[in-house]
C-alpha cells in the first residue's frame, strides 16, 4: 500500500532504464523491426486501454475508487441504508455514545446484537451516564421494518438496510446529538449534499471552464489575452472572502434546494478558472504540434483541429483536473455550512454537522460528534489518490 | 528588467479596478441593503421604524442612489482620500475598522507562509533526494492529511488539545489577563503563544502542497542531464545539489506565490473566526452577514489587492532568477 | 595492445546489472578494452549494446541505484610527477567519495550529446565552465579561471569568447553549446575525454567542424578520446582503434583501417551493408533483420544469434563464442572463426 502511494506521486518516475536512451534510437534498424510479438499488444492497443492498464496498477487508486462508489451509492439510496431519517430523534437518547455491537451474550456466542442503554444521572459530575443493561440481547435485522421515510421524496416507505426493529432500543453506530438525533443517519443523508454539490459544482465549472478555455485556446490574440486577465483576476480573490461575500447574499428565506442549487453554482462560480486554464495551456502547446498543422494542410478547418484532432490529446488531463476538482468543492461547502453561510438546517451537509460540533466543550465531552469529519477528510483524500493515479495513468506513452 | 517591472506595474491599475468592480456588486447582490436589514433587526429586539425614518436613513448613507453612482463615488473616494467608505455596522469610517485588524492578519499571514517554508523547504528536498525514504512516505502522508483536513477542523481540534493538555486557552490574540495591559514583554510572550497555533494551522495547509509541488519539481530536476554534466565535473553531490536542480525547482514555489497566498488568506479568515482572533476573519463574518457594504467590499478589494501585490513579486522574482524569462521579456 | 606502458584505461571484464522493478538488465556482460595514451577510441553500438554505461562506469557516474557494477574492473594508470604511474581501479571507489571527485572532470571528462540540456539554464556558460576549474584547483582566483575558461572558449572557435562567457546557455546556438561543452571538458586539461555521441543532435556541416575541433584538440593537447557513437562513418573519421559492441559485450576490435577493410563478425558486416554510400545503390540497403532482443533477456550463447545470418544452430546458442584473434590486432567474438583455427 505505501510503495503504491509514494509511486503515485511523482507521476512514473520510477524505473529508469538509462541505457536504453531514446536518441540512440536512431540507429540501426525501424522501430517496427524491434517489436516483439508480446510488446504488439503494447503498442497498438488504444490509449483508454492504455490508461486503464496503467490506471490498474495502482492499487491504491483503485481501492480508493471503489470506496468512493460505495460513498456514491449510499447517498443515492440514504433512505434505506440509514436505520433513521436525518431528523428522528431518539426521546430520551440525547447525547448517546456510539452504540456497541456485541456477539457474545453471557459467555456463548450469538448473532451480532446490542444492550438497551439505561441514563443515569452521576449524582458527582452531574452529567448523564450510559450505562448497558446486559439482561436482554437485541439482535440486529437486517432489512427490518423501521421510521417511515419518503424515498427519494416520493415514495413512503419504511424497510431500511438495518435496525432492530420495534420495541428494541435505538442502534446509533456514530451516538447521537443533543437532540437525540442519529448521527450515523445524519452523515449519510449529509452525504447525499456534500457528495452531490463537489460532483454538480465541478461538473458545471468543467463546462464554464471548457467554453472559456476553448474560447480563448481557439481565438488566441486579444481575446485570449483579455480572458487571461479576467481569471488573473479571479484567482487573486480569495477563496473563502469570495465565497462568504456571494453566499451571504443568498435570501435566508430561500428552500433548502434553491440554497443547495446556488451554492453549487457559488463553488462553481470560482472553480471553473483552473480547468480553463488547462485546456487553454494544452490547446496552445498542441496547436503548434506537427500533427495539428499536418491537420491543417489536409484542409481541416480550425473547430475541426480542435475538437477532432487537439481535443483528444488531453481529454485525459482534464478527467485528472476534474477529479482534483472535486474535493476543493466538497471542502468549500464544508466550510461554508461551518460558518453558518452554506446548507441551512434543517437540510443536512457534512459542513451542517460539522457545525453542530463547533462547540468545543461539547466535543470534548462527546468525541463522536467529530466522526462526520472522518467523511470529509476521507473523501477528500480518496478523490486526491484517484487524481494522482489518473494522472500517473493520464500519459499513457510515457515509460 | 526595469521595463519589465513598470510594465507589470502599469497592468497592475486596470486589475485592481476589475477587481474593485467585482467586489462591489457581488455585495450588491443581496435584496435589501443594510438600513432594510438595521431595520428588521431593529423590529426582532421591539423597535419599529417607520418607513420614513428609513428612508432618511438610506439618505444619510446614500442608499437610495442607483448603484453605479454609489460605485463610483466608493472608487473616488479610495483613489482620491484614501477613503474606503463608512461602515454602518461600527459608525465609524471602513478605513479605520481595517486598520486595526489588517496588521494582525498580514502578520499571520506572512508568518504562516514563512513557517511553511521553512517546514516543507528542507523536507521537499530531503524528500526528493531520498525517494522512498521513511520520511519520504512520512511527508507525503502528511501533505496529504493537509490537504484534506478542513483547516477550521484542525483549529477546532488542535485548540481543545491545548486546552485539554496543556491547559492553555488558545482563543483569542491573548489570555484575557493582558486584554486591557498596555505593551509589555510578558503580553508580547502571551501574544507569541496564541500565535503558534494559528501559524501552525495555516502554514500546515500550505506546506503540504509546496513539499508535493518541490518533491515533484526536484525529481524531475534530479533526471535532468546537467545534474549528471555537473557529477562529471567533479562537483560534490551536496554542491551540486543546491547550486543547480534545487535552485531551478524552488522556482515555480515562490512563483506560485501568487496563488498560495489566496489560499492562506483565506485559511486565515477561517481560522480566525474559529479560534476568535481579533483579526480581518471575524470582521469579514459579520459585516457580510450584517449587510455593511463597503465594510464586506473593501475587505475583499484589500485582500485580493495584497494577493495581486503579492504575484506580482513572484512573477519579479522570477524573472531576476530565471534568465530566459528576463531576457525575453526584454526582447518583446 | 600494442604497448602496455601506453595504456591509459584498462577495462576488464566489467560487468553492470540495472535492477529495475521489471526485471534485472545485464547491461555489460564483461567487456575489456584498453584506451591508448593520446589516442581515439571508437565505440560503435546500437542502443543498449552497453557503450554510454560503459563511459558511465569509466566516470563512476553509474545511476546507483538501479545500477551495480557486480564484477571487473576499470583501471586507470594516471601519470604522476615524472616516471611513476599511480593505478586506480575506479570501480572500487565510493561513487560520490572524494577520490572519484578529483578524477572526474580533471582526469577524466565527458561531452554529452544533448548540448541542449546539458547545461543548467539558469547558469552563464561561464560560471559553469569556471567552476569546473575552481573545483580541482581551489588555489586559482576568480579571475584567473575566467581567463582560463576564456582562453578555452576562444580555442574551440566561439567568436569574442571575452562577451559570451557571460551569456546564458539559451542565447547560443547548437553547434556553439557543444563547442562550450568542449571547452568545459578540456579545461582542466584532461588525459582522457569521453565523447558520448557529440554530434547525434547537431547538424551534419556542424558534425563535421566539431570532429575537426577534436582532431585539432587533441594533436594541440595530447588527451586520449573515447568516442562513442552508432554512426559508423562518424567513427571511421576519427578514431585510430574501433571496438564493436553489442548488448553488453565486445563483439570485434580492430584498428579503424584493419575493420574497415576486413570485418569479419556478422554483425559489424550487417552494420556495414545498412550504411547509404554516396555513389551505392540505394535499393540495396539492408536492415539487419529482426528486432533488439527485450533488454531483460539472459544469453546463454551469442547475443546475435536471433539476428544472424551466418548462425550456427546447436553451436552459437548453446555457450558464448571467446574473444579470439583473427589477424594480428584484429579480436573477433564469433565461432565462424574459433573452428576454423
Amino acid at each position: 500500500m505505501s510503495t503504491h502511494l509514494s509511486e503515485r506521486t511523482e507521476g512514473g518516475v520510477t524505473g529508469s532504464t538509462p541505457f536504453i536512451d531514446e536518441a540512440e534510437d536512431r540507429s540501426i534498424g525501424t522501430v517496427d523491426e524491434r517489436l516483439e510479438a508480446a510488446d504488439e499488444r503494447f503498442y497498438y492497443a488504444n490509449p483508454w486501454k492504455l490508461i486503464m492498464w496503467r490506471f490498474r496498477r495502482h492499487r491504491l487508486a483503485m481501492i480508493s475508487l471503489v470506496v468512493l462508489a460505495l460513498l456514491y451509492l449510499g447517498a443515492v439510496f440514504a433512505e434505506f441504508i440509514s436505520p433513521y431519517t436525518a431528523t428522528w430523534r431518539a426521546e430520551g437518547f440525547q447525547m448517546m455514545p456510539p452504540t456497541k455491537i456485541h456477539v457474545f451474550h453471557e459467555g456463548s456466542l450469538h448473532r451480532p446484537f446490542v444492550y438497551a442503554l439505561e441514563k443515569t444521572l452521576d449524582q458527582e459530575t452531574f452529567k448523564y451516564v450510559f450505562t448497558e443493561d446486559t439482561s436482554t440481547p437485541y439482535p440486529i435485522l437486517f432489512f427490518t421494518q423501521g421510521v417511515e421515510y419518503k424515498m427519494w421524496g416520493q415514495w413512503p416507505m419504511s424497510i431500511h438496510l438495518f435496525g432492530t426493529g420495534e420495541d428494541a432500543p435505538a442502534i446509533m453506530l456514530f451516538g447521537s446529538d443533543e437532540l437525540g438525533r442519529d448521527i450515523f443517519s445524519r452523515t449519510i443523508y449529509g452525504s447525499r449534499i456534500s457528495l452531490s454539490i463537489g460532483l454538480f459544482g465541478v461538473l458545471i465549472s468543467f463546462m464554464i471552464g471548457i467554453a472559456i478555455g476553448g474560447i480563448s485556446g481557439y481565438f488566441g490574440g486579444t481575446t485570449d489575452e483579455v480572458i487571461q486577465r479576467m481569471i488573473d483576476v479571479i484567482i487573486s480573490i480569495p477563496l473563502i472572502p469570495f465565497w462568504m461575500a456571494l453566499s451571504a447574499a443568498l435570501p435566508r428565506t430561500w428552500t433548502s434546494t434553491q440554497t443547495f442549487l446556488a451554492i453549487t453554482l457559488i463553488l462553481a462560480a470560482v472553480t471553473w478558472t483552473g480547468l480553463a486554464r488547462v485546456v487553454r495551456g494544452k490547446l496552445l502547446a498542441l496547436r503548434e504540434e506537427d500533427y495539428a498543422l499536418a491537420a491543417q494542410v489536409a484542409g481541416a478547418s480550425k473547430a475541426r483541429i480542435i475538437f477532432r484532432h487537439l481535443m483528444p490529446g488531453f481529454t485525459s488531463h482534464l478527467i485528472v483536473s476534474v477529479t482534483l476538482a472535486i474535493p476543493v468543492a466538497i471542502l468549500g461547502e464544508t466550510a461554508l455550512s461551518f460558518l453558518g453561510l452554506g446548507i441551512q438546517p434543517p437540510a443536512v451537509s457534512w459542513g451542517v454537522l460539522l457545525k453542530d460540533a463547533q462547540d468545543l466543550v461539547a466535543v470534548a465531552q462527546q468525541p463522536w460528534r467529530l466522526i462526520p469529519a472522518i467523511f470529509v477528510i476521507g473523501t477528500v483524500l480518496l478523490f486526491n489518490f484517484v487524481g494522482d493515479g489518473l494522472r500517473d495513468a493520464a500519459d499513457p506513452y510515457s515509460a | 528588467m526595469l521595463v519589465y517591472i513598470i510594465r507589470r506595474l502599469l497592468m497592475l491599475i486596470p486589475i485592481l479596478l476589475l477587481v474593485s468592480f467585482i467586489a462591489f456588486f457581488v455585495i450588491e447582490l443581496p435584496p435589501g441593503d443594510w438600513v432594510t436589514t438595521y431595520v428588521s433587526q431593529l423590529r426582532a429586539s421591539g423597535i419599529e421604524l417607520s418607513s420614513q425614518e428609513a428612508q432618511r436613513l438610506s439618505q444619510l448613507y446614500g442608499l437610495d442612489q442607483p448603484s453605479y453612482i454609489r460605485y463610483f463615488k466608493w472608487i473616488e473616494g479610495i483613489v482620491l482620500r484614501g477613503d474606503f467608505g463608512w461602515s454602518f455596522q461600527w459608525g465609524k469610517p471602513v478605513g479605520e475598522v481595517i486598520a486595526e485588524r489588517l496588521p494582525i492578519t498580514l502578520t499571520i499571514s506572512l508568518l504562516a507562509l514563512v513557517f511553511s517554508w521553512l517546514v516543507a523547504i528542507p523536507i521537499g528536498i530531503y524528500s526528493a533526494t531520498h525517494q522512498y525514504s521513511l520520511v519520504d512516505y512520512l511527508a507525503t502522508f502528511i501533505g496529504f492529511i493537509g490537504l484534506a483536513t478542513p483547516g477550521f477542523l484542525l483549529a477546532m481540534i488542535l485548540a481543545w488539545a491545548a486546552n485539554q493538555y496543556f491547559g492553555f486557552s488558545a482563543l483569542g490574540l491573548y489570555s484575557t489577563e493582558f486584554l486591557d495591559k498596555p505593551w509589555s514583554m510578558a503580553k508580547a510572550i502571551d501574544m507569541l503563544k496564541h500565535l503558534i497555533l494559528p501559524l501552525i494551522i495555516i502554514g500546515m495547509a500550505s506546506a503540504g502542497s509546496t513539499i508535493r509541488v518541490l518533491r515533484g519539481n526536484l525529481l524531475d530536476e534530479l533526471k535532468k542531464q546537467y545534474v549528471v554534466t555537473a557529477r562529471a565535473k567533479g562537483l560534490s553531490e551536496m554542491q551540486l545539489l543546491f547550486k543547480y536542480p534545487v535552485r531551478l525547482a524552488l522556482n515555480p514555489v515562490f512563483s506560485t506565490i501568487g496563488w498560495l497566498l489566496p489560499a492562506i488568506f483565506a485559511g486565515e479568515v477561517l481560522i480566525s473566526i474559529v479560534l476568535s482572533v481579533p483579526s480581518i476573519g471575524p470582521l469579514l463574518l459579520r459585516s457580510t452577514l450584517a449587510q455593511d457594504m463597503y465594510l464586506t467590499g473593501s475587505i475583499v478589494l484589500i485582500l485580493s489587492a495584497l494577493t495581486i501585490v503579492g504575484s506580482l513579486i513572484s512573477d519579479i522574482y522570477l524573472a531576476w532568477a530565471d534568465p530566459r524569462i528576463r531576457y525575453g521579456g526584454l526582447s518583446k | 595492445m600494442e604497448n602496455a606502458n601506453n595504456v591509459l584505461v584498462d577495462i576488464q571484464d566489467l560487468k553492470v546489472q540495472f535492477f529495475l522493478h521489471e526485471g534485472t538488465v545485464h547491461a555489460l556482460e564483461g567487456v575489456s578494452f584498453q584506451i591508448q595514451q593520446g589516442k581515439t577510441l571508437g565505440v560503435i553500438g546500437e542502443s543498449g549494446s552497453g557503450k554510454s554505461v560503459t563511459a558511465q562506469a569509466i566516470m563512476g557516474i553509474i545511476p546507483s541505484p538501479p545500477g551495480k557494477v557486480v564484477d571487473g574492473r576499470v583501471l586507470l594508470n594516471l601519470p604522476e610527477n615524472g616516471a611513476s604511474v599511480r593505478v586506480v581501479n575506479v570501480t572500487e571507489l565510493p561513487p560520490s567519495g572524494s577520490e572519484i571527485r578529483s578524477i572526474r572532470g580533471k582526469e577524466v571528462s565527458m561531452i554529452f550529446q544533448e548540448p541542449m540540456t546539458s547545461f543548467s539554464p539558469v547558469h552563464t556558460l561561464g560560471n559553469q565552465i569556471m567552476e569546473a576549474v575552481r573545483i580541482h584547483y581551489p588555489e586559482v582566483s576568480k579571475r584567473e579561471a575566467r581567463e582560463r575558461a576564456i582562453e578555452m572558449m576562444r580555442r574551440v572557435g566561439i567568436p569574442r569568447p571575452e562577451e559570451r562567457i557571460d551569456a546564458y546557455p539559451f542565447q547560443f546556438s547548437g553547434g556553439m553549446r557543444q563547442r562550450a561543452m568542449i571547452a568545459m571538458s578540456l579545461v582542466c586539461n584532461p588525459r582522457l575525454v569521453i565523447a558520448d555521441e557529440p554530434t547525434t543532435a547537431l547538424d551534419v556541416t556542424i558534425e563535421a567542424q566539431i570532429l575537426e575541433l577534436l582532431k585539432d584538440l587533441q594533436a594541440e593537447f595530447g588527451m586520449s578520446i573515447m568516442y562513442i557513437s552508432h554512426d559508423l562513418t562518424v567513427v571511421g573519421g576519427v578514431a585510430d582503434d574501433v571496438v564493436v559492441m553489442y548488448l553488453g559485450l565486445v563483439m570485434e576490435q580492430a584498428s579503424t583501417n584493419e575493420l574497415f577493410d576486413n570485418p569479419l563478425h556478422p554483425y559489424t558486416e550487417a552494420l556495414w551493408r545498412s550504411i547509404p554510400t554516396i555513389d551505392g545503390d540505394l535499393d540495396r540497403l539492408t536492415p539487419i533483420r529482426g528486432a533488439l532482443p527485450s533488454p531483460f533477456a539472459v544469453h546463454q550463447g551469442c547475443p546475435f544469434f536471433s539476428r544472424c545470418e551466418k548462425r550456427i544452430p546447436g553451436v552459437c546458442d548453446v555457450s558464448r563464442p571467446p574473444m579470439v584473434e583473427v589477424r594480428p590486432q584484429h579480436w573477433v567474438r564469433c565461432f565462424l572463426y574459433t573452428e576454423s583455427k
